[in-house]
């Protein structure tokens, strides 16, 4: 709940996007999370990479399911339409929603407890479905809003605030991503934002299924040591394989370099990804390739953390079920609608 | 024994082995007579189960036109030697039994009072047919070439229909016909000699009346009700909703150069997940539908909630079977009724539609679209298996061009410029629903977030006492609103003055027209009221007053209606006589005379004496 209003005025100096909207344009309320949280860094990354894309505020449909994560799009994007939907269920609400309209930018915001326990056959099956959409899951390993019991991204051996060590294997949601065919995989970490605005950029400028697992760590839950989701315990692991920049179509690209230090990737919309690599074995358009590295790097405790994958020539939801261009929900009884002469033929077949 | 003799009125059942072919073979049975110009109501009984389990098809003819189911057999057609037993018990004295006599039977596995026609099937197929398959898809329409002799059913009218059925597979004509040939051959020279005393004979008792089913009807009506948003799961007896609509909109959403479709599709992983789809596309300003039955609402019953409380279009077509859990998949019920109307946590009210049949399945499946539109809420079209998986004789479909999709109240961009005042949950009509508006509208104004949680007028999140109880209060005259949008009861005034009433809905109303017919042929006067939809609107109440006793005649074991009914209206319980069939086949005029006409007798000295000693 939100006491405090946010003031409306802006400085003079803010500097404007394309569309003349300041940065100040794509905030929300004033949060109500835990002074430090790492999900108001992924609010903050979000307002960010929606300002450098000029993308219409109106034109995004934030949603989310139930959690101290899913109250975030109240903290972003306040001219956007919100839906706080049911736990676990932000997956099919989106999909209904992008099936009304294909042309609004669909982003689900969700959390660990949300997307990995009791949603994560929404999340399994929205994936598979190629649905175009961004979907955040802000990562935590634990249930903040019900003061710290374990999810199921936990990791074995973690240690809870009150003592207790986890003992059941931990859902790596990124694996489970790259498995289900997502076509644009990320994970990130909240507390890194120069790698994880490029990301979301990337993501809304993919068509096709986005999935981005942040790590987010819950500072009054999770933080402590013992923990594996502690700000601490991610940069101490972090194992970031590359550093994206996110190209828009009509930026000129001048920057040279050295061969094999770079790949670029050429998304349907004409925007580049440009992917720096730190680590020059790494193939983000190999998608088994990225499966076993993940594997390899956990089995050594590490995190692997940046652009994991991505298919530039994915297809969505709507593509697979060969809907028409124009969004359904503006469709009128004309386009819709057969009449009563093909209904009198109906009727004359049934006799 | 005298054996039966009827025309134009008798039952016909036959007993199967479901995956043998059998089905199609039985419609064109009933489809010919039909054609003949008599009235026929066939239904299938069919087990949870692809191959080798009982299956049964039971034909009633009735010129006089009742289409509920008669109970008994006049002649029962064997062909499934697993359940020879039970299918002889239940022909009536004086009734046929028709069967394949390849492997002969000992006499005791015959009824003195049952008169046998006699027909080596198997052996005949086998002397005809090389191929396995042939010599057993083609027993079937052997069976039905003999019975079209046996019954007068003209051959004619069956080649034509089969040329109809094969019309696109020509190849497939000729050797049906052929094996209906045979069949009526056969039976010409084994039969003529001894004619049986039941007969097919032209009439003019059909009219322009259609024949289909409820379930591609509710299909049909999604598609002229403007739904483009479809998800669902797979589960009896719905899912041929789903298959309908896709077929529908194959014919009429689909641009014949580029094949896209105007439509969405999809097969949720489960129901709270097609559910969650509709939702999330009626939030969005789509209209959208899921097709179900019980087990699917159960799981459907939290977003529900949501729908209700955050006031969000959905239309969930609930084909009814019998229950709890698991129940009987395959069998009839109207045993929903409570888990709909009040489904999910908290005080939850939802709109319900309750056809008859096929022909309110297209009328309240249009209307259910437009409603939850209108009223911004969850709207369920309460059919059951019954009238879902049966063809159905019933008035034709009705459409009128000038008709346009009721929107409902969603503020557009224009209106929001001008500046007009939006508060999502402000009732500033009068009538409790608010004003929505779309996603993605206007870049300044009418944005809101959505929440299950209350909230004020203007949607802000709030859990002050006084916001909470105006919203539940103005949810409460939105649905006193629906009262007057909906389909309104239908009743019939009996004959004479009576003090009894029956209140009946759904699937019950033939057997309870044929019931009324012949209770008022006996002297049994009763006023009826056929409800069709909740919430109930107020001449539902005054009915009741009207009348000393009502019975609420319903199929389920709980007296669901009569429930609600006490609930909603405050009605002393002792008024409401439960008259209450559940075992999973559908309700009959037997049944319903059984239970009534006694009470009516005793009770008829002290309220209308010279009707009593006629009775």
């Amino acid at each position: 709940m939100t006491y405090i209003a946010k003031p409306r005025l802006h400085h003079p100096s803010l500097a404007c996007n394309a569309l003349g909207y300041t940065r100040r344009d794509y905030e929300g309320r004033v949060s109500t999370l835990c002074a430090g949280c790492g999900h108001d860094s992924i609010s903050a990354a979000i307002v960010r990479a929606c300002w450098e894309l000029a993308i219409e505020p109106h034109r995004v449909a934030k949603l989310s399911g139930i959690g101290c994560s899913s109250k975030t799009p109240d903290y972003f994007l306040s001219p956007s339409h919100g839906f706080n939907t049911v736990h676990g269920r932000m997956p099919s609400v989106l999909t209904g929603a992008n099936l009304a309209n294909r042309e609004l930018l669909y982003l689900g915001v969700s959390g660990d407890g949300d997307s990995a326990s009791i949603g994560i056959g929404q999340f399994v099956h929205a994936i598979r479905r190629g649905v175009n959409m961004v979907y955040i899951v802000e990562n935590n390993g634990v249930y903040g809003l019900t003061k710290g019991q374990f999810s199921a991204t936990a990791d074995a051996g973690s240690v809870s605030k009150k003592g207790v060590v986890n003992t059941d294997a931990p859902l790596d949601l990124v694996g489970l991503a790259l498995q289900l065919g997502a076509s644009f995989v990320g994970r990130s970490f909240s507390g890194d934002k120069e790698q994880l605005v490029p990301l979301i950029k990337g993501a809304i400028a993919h068509r096709g299924a986005a999935i981005l697992d942040v790590l987010s760590p819950c500072v009054t839950f999770n933080n402590h040591a013992g923990s594996t989701k502690s700000y601490d315990y991610v940069r101490e692991h972090n194992d970031s394989i590359n550093r994206l920049d996110f190209i828009e179509p009509r930026a000129e690209i001048t920057v040279d370099y050295a061969p094999g230090e770079l790949i670029e990737v050429t998304q349907h919309d004409g925007s580049l990804l440009r992917l720096r690599k730190l680590d020059a074995a790494y193939d983000p358009s190999d998608r088994v390739a990225a499966m076993n590295y993940l594997h390899e790097r956990q089995a050594a405790g590490e995190i692997v953390t940046g652009l994991l994958y991505v298919d530039e020539g994915a297809q969505d939801l709507h593509a697979h079920l060969k809907t028409v261009a124009t969004p359904l929900n503006t469709l009128d009884t004309a386009a819709l609608c057969p009449g009563a002469a093909a209904l009198d033929r109906i009727n004359a077949a049934l006799r | 024994m005298n054996p039966i003799t009827a025309v134009n009125d008798f039952v016909v059942k036959f007993a199967n082995v479901n995956g043998s072919g059998s089905a199609s073979a039985n419609e064109l049975f009933a489809k010919a007579i039909l054609r003949m110009g008599v009235p026929v109501s066939p239904r299938n009984i069919f087990p949870s189960n692809i191959q080798g389990l009982p299956t049964w098809y039971e034909v009633r003819v009735s010129e006089a036109g009742w289409l509920g189911r008669r109970g008994g057999v006049d002649l029962m057609v064997a062909m499934n030697p697993q359940t020879w037993d039970a299918d002889l018990k239940e022909i009536e004295p004086g009734g046929y039994l028709f069967h394949d006599s390849t492997k002969p039977l000992p006499k005791s596995k015959f009824r003195d009072d049952v008169r046998v026609l006699a027909m080596p099937i198997t052996q005949i197929c086998n002397a005809t047919y090389s191929d396995p398959r042939q010599r057993q898809i083609f027993k079937n329409i052997i069976y039905v070439g003999a019975l079209a002799q046996l019954l007068g059913i003209e051959t004619q009218v069956l080649e034509t229909l089969i040329g109809e059925q094969y019309r696109n597979k020509p190849k497939l004509y000729e050797p049906n016909v052929h094996a209906l040939r045979i069949g009526r051959d056969h039976a010409r020279e084994h039969f003529s000699a001894a004619p049986i005393g039941l007969a097919v004979r032209r009439a003019d008792a059909v009219g322009q009346r259609i024949f289909t089913d409820g379930n591609s009807a509710a299909a049909l009506g999604c598609v002229y009700g403007g739904a483009t948003v479809c998800a669902w799961y797979p589960i009896t007896p719905s899912t041929s909703v789903v298959e309908a609509f896709d077929k529908y909109c194959g014919k009429f959403r689909t641009d014949a150069a580029s094949g896209e479709r105007r439509c969405a599709i999809v097969q949720a992983e489960d129901e709270i997940a097609s559910i969650g789809m509709v939702v999330g596309a009626g939030w969005n300003g789509a209209r959208a539908f899921t097709a179900t039955s019980g087990p699917g609402v159960s799981l459907m019953t939290e977003f529900l909630g949501l729908a209700h409380f955050a006031e969000i279009p959905a239309t969930v077509i609930n084909v009814q079977r019998g229950g709890p859990s698991t129940g009987m998949p395959t069998r009839t019920q109207q045993a929903d009724l409570i888990a709909c109307a009040y489904a999910s946590h908290g005080d939850t009210r939802h709109v319900l539609l309750l056809p008859q049949d096929p022909h309110e399945c297209f009328e309240f499946a249009a209307s259910a679209l437009d409603l939850a539109d209108r009223l911004q809420t969850p709207v369920f079209l309460m059919s059951d298996l019954d009238i879902g998986m049966n063809q159905r004789l019933c008035e034709p479909f009705a459409w009128d061009d000038a008709r346009r999709l009721d929107r409902g109240k969603v503020m557009s961009a224009a209106e929001l410029e001008a500046g007009k005042d939006f508060g999502r949950y402000k009732d500033v009509d009068g009538d409790g629903i608010p004003w929505r508006t779309w996603p993605g509208t206007h870049p300044s104004k009418g944005a809101y977030f959505t929440r299950g949680t209350s909230r004020d007028p203007y949607a802000r999140y709030s859990e002050r006492g006084a916001d909470y109880v105006y919203n539940m209060q103005r949810l409460l005259r939105k649905f006193d609103t629906a009262k007057t949008l909906v389909p309104q009861p239908l009743s019939r005034k009996a004959a004479r003055a009576t003090a009894f009433g029956a209140i009946h809905f759904g699937s019950t109303a033939p057997a309870m027209d044929e019931a009324i017919s012949t209770l008022e042929a006996d002297g049994l006067a009763l006023d009826t009221l056929r409800i069709r939809a909740f919430p109930f609107a107020d001449s539902v109440a005054q009915f009741i007053a009207a009348h000393e006793r009502v019975f609420v005649v319903e199929q389920n074991r709980d007296a669901q209606l009569r429930s609600m009914l006490i609930n909603e209206f405050d009605i002393d319980p002792a008024r409401l006589v439960p008259v209450l069939h559940y075992d999973g086949t559908p309700i009959t005029a037997r049944f319903i005379i059984a239970a009534i006409a006694g009470q009516l007798r005793e009770a008829a000295p002290h309220l209308h004496p010279v009707e009593a000693v006629r009775a």
